[in-house]
């Protein structure tokens, strides 16, 4: 055992501890919002190929009918989240940016909305692959944020065997409980869900990962696995950004990821607890994502809380349902370290969005928020935990020198945690220029290639 | 149910902010510096008062006129001019005459600072640079050195303070002798031992009862000024033990051999502006490096250079330069000592 190692329990290096907001919800159960009116449901919820979709504008659908089937391996299918009427296809507006080609599904407000749909598996007859197919069939994505297929990252590449899955239940954004709610309540989903990841991989061990700001969750999950000697808990430290892949396999296993690899390359598949939760809920009945649990919360909502939110739902309503403050001023999908605030509230709840945080105008406060020169205090170079440079490359990005930033300090394995820009004191957009960084890198690749 | 109406900002992400802001940390250094200076007045008295006040007066006179003719927002808010400007009064002899403390610091601020494009772009310390502008110019009068304590130090002013400008101030000689009550010399810690091999003692050292620049009498203040910025994390902690260590790596093995002929490690650490330097400029942020091995280069390279220009060079005290070098190749260092990227296994 090296030296370093002694030192470094439980945790990464570097990394942020912002106030973490979540005792405006932590101890509220996940409540069921009401369906709206009308539901958008984009094709495209996930990283990859869109779906295609399998009704025509005026068909009718019962709630959890597929509705749209996956495009290849890299895309998964959808599923209808409520009984009514497909008014239109057409391109909606989303939170990215680019209007995207959605479904547009009016809900029947007097159905009872049971799920009629159902195609149940006999779990124990299920082979690897049968379960990996079954998993894309649910139309699974990674619920934490990326938006993932979660099918193809269980077929990690033949010469890098898998010998951990690491159930990420860090949670390490601000305000978000949906993942704490999901563990205290759906302990039992969790673990069949775990169950399954570790058959069809064929792994023996699985960790749990949980910050030590939710030790009710670890020690419940502690006393639920006692009996099942290929399941541990892991309590790791309280830091952001914990709940990044990378930083997590770091401080369960002590093992670093190479840079511009999968954590494959150190035998781990890292799944999200909140995704595991649905796999074991749904893979039974053979359901679809239909629904996910959203944090909502923030001191512009007046009655932060979880809610059980039908995909599709629009911003807008869930945030009338939760109601909202006159002086709210940012409406931020995701987390606040790593989430998109968005300009109109017509963009619908996807799959992978776990919360909406709503803050007021801060406190007039004349020096923060104006941008003043690096003075190289090295704040950043402390706070990033994949040990880059942040105050070089911002200096390199103000120069324009893109190229340089990707050849000698290493732009690409910046994840855009935010942690730089959040701890500079002169207010410089650092994780913004890497992003602008990035994707002119990314255009003039392509523009070569051509 | 009713219309949503309300106006949402659009900003990106991170949505939350640590609020520590870069006038907040130059302020703090302010407070950090003011018992300093209060000890300094204390010990020397009004002239070095006089000295404070000219020397932050030109300061920020100088940076408010660049900010004019730069066409720029005033830069005054963010405080960095004020620490220039105590800090260099901080490294002048007591006496020193107030026309030149004038001049230094507008060399400070326009040489040092303004001439690169203003804070966060100045390659060294400007006040240092200004103190380096009137070693070179004003070699007697950067180097006539005042007896602390002096029993009227309230009352008038040291001769030389009110030399008119361009005029070269009267010999001080004289009126140390008449002043003085008991065999306080005007000669620094420094001076003595280097030129007579008589080496003061720690205590007075600590405490400044020595002559000496105006800021560089007690290192105890300082070092409490040091504590209280570490621990507001507004000040790299590693850069002064750094500086430090240097100091000792070169000077320990030399007092090991030859303890005649060589200071203790101790009074090196002690005498002279090292300590001041160390936690008051080695420690400027601009013109440090950032990684995490380059901060303690830069600091060895410091208290190394420090003593060695002590003990074998023709100057009494080394700090200035050896840090002025220091903001010299902290780029350079920031360069060769790049971090080692996370699951990399070089840098």
């Amino acid at each position: 055992m090296k030296l370093s190692a002694l030192f470094s329990g439980n945790t990464f290096q570097h990394g942020v501890h912002p106030h973490d907001y979540k005792g405006l919800t932590r101890h509220l159960p996940i409540r069921r919002l009401p369906f709206a009116p009308e539901l958008i449901l984009p094709l495209s919820q996930h990283a990859g190929k869109a779906s295609t979709p399998l009704v025509k504008p005026g068909e009718e659908v019962v709630r959890g009918q597929p509705i749209a089937v996956a495009d290849g391996f890299v895309s998964v299918p959808l599923h209808a989240p409520a009984t009514g009427r497909v008014r239109s296809l057409q391109l909606m507006p989303s939170a990215r940016g680019p209007k995207t080609m959605s479904l547009i599904l009016q809900v029947y407000q007097g159905s009872s909305q049971k799920e009629l749909y159902d195609h149940p598996h006999d779990l124990r007859q299920l082979s690897a692959d049968e379960i990996i197919q079954a998993v894309q069939e649910a139309g699974m994505v990674g619920l934490g944020g990326a938006a993932f297929p979660t099918h193809v990252k269980m077929k990690p590449p033949a010469e890098q065997p898998v010998d951990t899955i690491i159930a990420n239940g860090c949670e390490c954004e601000p305000y978000l409980t949906c993942d704490h709610r999901l563990m205290l309540e759906q302990p039992d989903n969790l673990i069949q869900g775990l169950h399954l990841m570790q058959r069809a991989l064929g792994v023996e061990r699985a960790i749990i990962g949980i910050e030590d700001n939710k030790l009710d969750a670890a020690q419940l999950l502690q006393d639920y696995v006692s009996n099942d000697p290929t399941i541990a808990v892991k309590v790791v430290k309280t830091k952001y950004p914990q709940g990044a892949e990378k930083m997590l396999i770091k401080s369960v296993l002590n093992r670093e990821v190479p840079p511009g690899s999968l954590p494959s390359a150190v035998g781990v598949s890292v799944f999200n607890v909140g995704t595991l939760t649905q796999i074991g809920e749904l893979l039974p009945h053979g359901r679809g994502v239909i629904e996910r649990v959203v944090t909502v919360s923030g001191d512009g909502v007046q009655h932060p809380g979880n809610y059980l939110v039908p995909v599709g739902t629009p911003v807008e309503f869930l945030l009338k349902q939760a109601g909202v403050v006159d002086a709210a001023h940012e409406v931020i999908l995701g987390g606040p370290m790593m989430g998109m605030s968005i300009a109109a509230l017509d963009v619908p709840v996807t799959k992978a969005m776990s919360g909406m945080v709503v803050l007021k105008k801060p406190e007039p406060d004349t020096e923060r928020g104006k941008e003043q020169p690096c003075i190289r205090c090295g704040y950043c170079v402390e706070a990033c935990p994949m040990q880059l440079n942040p105050s070089m490359l911002g200096m390199l990005a103000t120069s324009a020198d893109y190229t340089g930033m990707q050849e000698n300090y290493h732009l690409n394995d910046c994840f855009e945690c935010g942690s730089c820009s959040y701890v500079c004191p002169s207010n410089i957009p650092l994780v913004q220029y890497f992003r602008i960084a990035k994707s002119i890198n990314r255009d003039r690749q392509e523009t070569a290639q051509k | 149910m009713p219309d949503l109406k309300i106006t949402t900002d659009l900003r990106t992400s991170p949505h939350l902010k640590q609020v520590v802001t870069v006038p907040q940390i130059m302020r703090n250094v302010v407070y950090a510096l003011l018992p300093v200076c209060a000890y300094s007045v204390f010990a020397f008295g009004l002239s070095v008062l006089l000295l404070l006040i000219t020397t932050t007066l030109t300061c920020i006179l100088t940076e408010w006129l660049y900010c004019r003719l730069a066409d720029k927002p005033s830069s005054l808010d963010d405080w960095s001019i004020v620490i220039t400007g105590l800090l260099l009064a901080l490294t002048l002899p007591p006496g020193f005459p107030l026309w030149m403390a004038a001049v230094a610091a507008f060399v400070a601020v326009g040489l040092g600072k303004a001439l690169f494009g203003g804070l966060g772009y100045n390659v060294m310390n400007p006040a240092l640079v200004g103190r380096a502008f009137v070693q070179a110019a004003f070699p007697v009068a950067i180097t006539t050195w005042t007896p602390p304590f002096l029993p009227g130090r309230f009352q008038e002013l040291i001769p030389t303070t009110l030399t008119q400008p361009f005029m070269i101030p009267p010999d001080i000689n004289g009126w140390i002798e008449q002043q003085r009550v008991d065999a306080f010399s005007g000669a620094t810690p420094l001076a003595l031992q280097k030129f007579e091999q008589i080496i003061t003692p720690l205590p007075d050292l600590v405490l400044g009862s020595i002559a000496g620049s105006a800021g560089e009498t007690s290192a105890l203040i300082i070092i409490l000024g040091g504590l209280y910025l570490a621990a507001r994390k507004m000040l790299d902690w590693r850069i002064p033990v750094a500086v430090m260590a240097g100091a000792i790596i070169i000077a320990l093995p030399l007092w090991l051999v030859d303890a005649a002929r060589y200071p203790d490690p101790l009074f090196v650490l002690f005498s002279g502006g090292l300590m001041l330097g160390a936690v008051f400029m080695a420690s400027d942020m601009v013109a440090s490096p950032v990684t995490p091995w380059g901060v303690w280069i830069y600091g060895l390279f410091i208290g190394m250079l420090t003593v060695v220009i002590r003990l074998f060079g023709g100057l009494t005290e080394g700090v200035m330069y050896a840090i002025l070098l220091g903001n010299a190749i902290s780029p350079l260092i920031s360069n060769m000592t790049q971090p080692r990227i996370f699951g990399s296994r070089d840098s």
